[in-house]
C-alpha cells in the first residue's frame, strides 16, 4: 500500500475538508451544560420537600394520640436520641461492626458471582446445567437460608457471610451473564472485522459491552447483601458483639422505641447512600459517556 | 481533482501483480436446508481487480451483504470458490458500528493495538489518520456525540488502520443524508486514489453506484448472481448529478426494475 498522504503536504487548498468542517460543526449538537449548582439545586430541592412532608406526617400521627409516646415517639425524640447514642459511641461501634461485615460478604459475593458468570458465560454445558438455578436463587428469600447457615456455622460471622453471598452472588452473575447476552451482535461483527479473537474479544468488545448490564447487577447484589445482613444480625445475635441488627433486637428487648427508630433511620439512610453515591454515579456515568441518557 | 476516473490502468499502477484482488467463482450460499432452505447466492462469479472500484447494485434479497460476508471471511459459501489476494479485507457497514465506550480516536487505535502495533507509534497513526479523514479536532469525543456522517469517517479511519488493501463497503452512506452523502463520495473517492485500496462497494443506489464506481455490476434477487456489468466511463470530475452519471444510472436503473418486476409474476 501507497503510504497515505498527509493534508498538510498535499499543498494543494482542502475544499474538500472545509467543507465537512462547516458540516460537522452543524451537525454537531450543541450542549448546553446546565451549572453543577444549579443542577444541585434543581435534583435536592423535591428530596427536601419530601422529607419535610414526611416527618410532618409523622408528627401528626403523634399528635393524633393514636399511639401512645413510648410506643411511637415523635421525629424530635428519635432524632434526640440518634444523637445521644452518636455521643456516646454506641452507633459508631455498631455501626462500623456491621459495615465491616457488609464490606467483605459484599466482596466474597462479587468474587463467587463474578467467577460463576464468567464460568456459565463460557460454557454452554455449565449455562444449561445452572443457568436457570442461578436466577431461581435469586428469588429464594434469603432469611430461609439461616436456619441451614445457623446449623452448618452455629451463631457465627460466619453464618451471616454465607447467606449474605448466597443472597448477592446470583444477582451479580446474572448481571454479567446477560450483559454478556446482549452484546449487540453488530458490535461482535465490527470485533471480528478487527481481527479480536479470544481473549482480546472478551477484553476489547465483549466485557466493556456488557458492563452496564455488569453494574445494574452490582447494585441488585447489594441491595439483596444489604437486606441478607440485616436478617442476619437480627436472627445471629454473636454474644458481646454489637452491631446495627444487634441493636434494633436490643431495643426491641427493652421496650426502647425511640432507640429502635433511630437504628431503623441509619439502615434506611446506610443503604440509600451506598446505592446513590456509590451505583447511581457510578451508572449514571457510564451511561452518559456512551449517550444512553439525555441531558447529561 | 481532475483526474479521468474511469482510466482502468490504476491496477497496473498501483500493483505489478497480475492477479485480481478478489477473485469468486460459482460460489453459492444456502441458507437453511430442506424445504426451508433459502438459496442466498447462485454461483456468482466476480473478479475485482488489484486497485479498482467496484459496485454492486441490487434490490432487496440479492444477497449483497451475505457475499461481503463471504469476502470478508465473516461466513463460508456453501460452495464455489473465494480466491483473496493478500490480507483479510476489511468491512464497514451501514452503521458505523463504533464501540461506544472509546473515544473517536480510541476507537481508531483498538484496530492498531489489535494488530499488535506499538504504542507510541499507535498514537502517531492515530492523528494521521484522524486528519486524513478531517477529524482531528474530534479525537476526544464519543461515538453518541457525533453525527451520522462523522461516524461513518471514523469507521473510514478505522478501517484504514487495519492496513487491508481491500476494502468492503456494505451500504455505508445508505442512513446519511444527501449533503453529507455527496462529501463523503468525494472523501471515500479521495482515500481510494491517494491510498490505493481496492474497493468492493455494495449498495441499492444505482446512482452511487455510478458515481463512485469505475464497473457496475447488477445482481439478481433470489437467488443472488451477477446479471450485467456496466463499465463507468466517465472522463474529468464526477458528480452525482451530471447527465453522464444519470444517463448510465437510467439505463442500469431499468434493467434493475426488470429483476424486480420478475418476482411479482412468481
Amino acid at each position: 500500500m501507497r503510504p497515505l498522504r498527509p493534508l498538510a503536504e498535499a499543498g494543494a487548498v482542502d475544499q474538500l475538508g472545509t467543507r465537512l468542517a462547516g458540516l460537522d460543526t452543524l451537525e454537531i449538537p450543541s450542549l448546553r451544560r446546565t451549572p453543577r449548582f444549579r443542577r444541585i439545586v434543581d435534583a435536592g430541592w423535591p428530596k427536601l420537600v419530601a422529607l419535610a412532608i414526611a416527618l410532618g406526617a409523622w408528627e401528626l400521627v403523634v399528635l393524633s394520640g393514636w399511639k401512645p409516646p413510648w410506643l411511637l415517639p415523635s421525629p424530635a425524640t428519635v432524632f434526640g436520641e440518634l444523637w445521644r447514642e452518636f455521643a456516646a459511641g454506641d452507633l459508631v461501634a455498631a455501626v462500623s461492626v456491621t459495615l465491616r461485615r457488609a464490606a467483605i460478604g459484599y466482596a466474597l459475593a462479587v468474587l463467587v458471582g463474578g467467577i460463576i458468570g464468567v464460568l456459565v458465560v463460557r460454557s454452554k454445558t455449565l449455562r444449561a446445567a445452572v443457568g436457570s438455578l442461578i436466577t431461581g436463587l435469586q428469588t429464594m428469600p434469603s432469611i430461609a437460608w439461616f436456619p441451614l447457615a445457623i446449623l452448618l456455622f452455629q451463631l457465627s460471622e460466619t453464618a451471616i457471610l454465607f447467606v449474605v453471598v448466597l443472597g448477592a452472588a446470583p444477582s451479580i452473575a446474572n448481571g454479567l451473564i446477560s450483559g454478556v447476552d446482549h452484546v449487540p451482535p453488530l458490535l461482535l461483527r465490527a470485533g471480528r472485522v478487527l481481527g479480536a479473537q479470544g481473549l482480546a474479544k472478551y477484553r476489547h468488545v465483549i466485557l466493556p459491552a456488557a458492563l452496564p448490564a455488569a453494574i445494574a447487577g452490582l447494585k441488585q447484589g447489594w441491595a439483596f447483601a444489604w437486606r441478607s445482613l440485616m436478617a442476619g444480625e437480627l436472627l445471629v445475635l454473636i454474644p458481646g458483639q454489637t452491631s446495627v441488627g444487634a441493636q434494633l433486637q436490643f431495643s426491641r428487648e427493652f421496650s426502647d422505641a425511640p432507640g429502635l427508630i433511630a437504628m431503623m433511620i441509619v439502615i434506611l439512610v446506610i443503604g440509600i447512600v451506598v446505592d446513590v453515591v456509590v451505583f447511581s454515579t457510578v451508572e449514571r456515568s457510564i451511561r452518559a459517556r456512551r449517550g444512553l441518557v439525555d441531558g447529561a | 481533482m481532475s483526474a479521468v476516473i474511469a482510466d482502468g490502468n490504476r491496477a497496473v499502477t498501483s500493483s505489478p501483480t497480475t492477479a485480481p484482488a478478489i477473485r469468486l467463482e460459482g460460489v453459492t450460499k444456502v441458507f437453511g436446508r430442506g424445504g426451508d432452505a433459502v438459496v442466498a447466492l447462485d454461483g456468482l462469479d466476480l473478479t475485482v481487480d488489484v486497485g479498482s472500484f467496484v459496485c454492486l447494485v441490487g434490490a432487496s434479497g440479492c444477497g449483497k451483504s451475505t457475499l461481503l460476508n463471504i469476502v470478508a471471511g465473516l461466513d463460508a459459501p456453501t460452495s464455489g470458490l473465494v480466491e483473496i489476494d493478500g490480507d483479510r479485507p476489511t468491512l464497514i457497514f451501514q452503521e458505523a458500528a463504533l464501540f461506544p465506550w472509546l473515544t473517536t480516536a480510541e476507537n481508531v487505535e483498538l484496530a492498531l493495538r489489535l494488530r499488535g502495533v506499538p504504542s507510541r507509534q499507535r498514537r502517531e497513526t492515530v492523528a494521521d489518520l484522524l486528519d486524513l479523514v478531517h477529524l482531528s479536532g474530534f479525537a476526544g469525543k464519543r461515538p453518541h456525540e457525533l453525527s451520522g456522517g462523522m461516524r461513518q469517517r471514523v469507521a473510514l479511519a478505522r478501517a484504514l488502520a487495519q492496513e487491508a488493501r481491500i476494502l468492503l463497503l456494505d451500504e455505508p452512506f445508505g442512513a446519511l443524508d444527501a449533503i453529507t452523502r455527496d462529501l463523503l463520495h468525494e472523501e471515500l473517492e479521495r482515500i481510494w486514489r491517494d491510498a490505493g485500496l481496492t474497493i468492493l462497494f455494495v449498495t441499492h443506489n444505482v446512482r452511487e453506484a455510478v458515481r463512485l464506481g469505475q464497473r457496475v455490476v447488477l445482481l439478481s434477487s433470489r437467488p443472488g448472481r451477477a446479471v450485467a456489468e456496466f463499465p463507468v466511463v466517465i472522463g474529468g470530475e464526477r458528480r452525482i448529478e451530471s447527465p453522464e452519471v444519470s444517463a448510465l444510472a437510467i439505463t442500469i436503473g431499468q434493467q434493475l426494475s426488470e429483476q424486480v418486476r420478475r418476482h411479482a409474476s412468481t
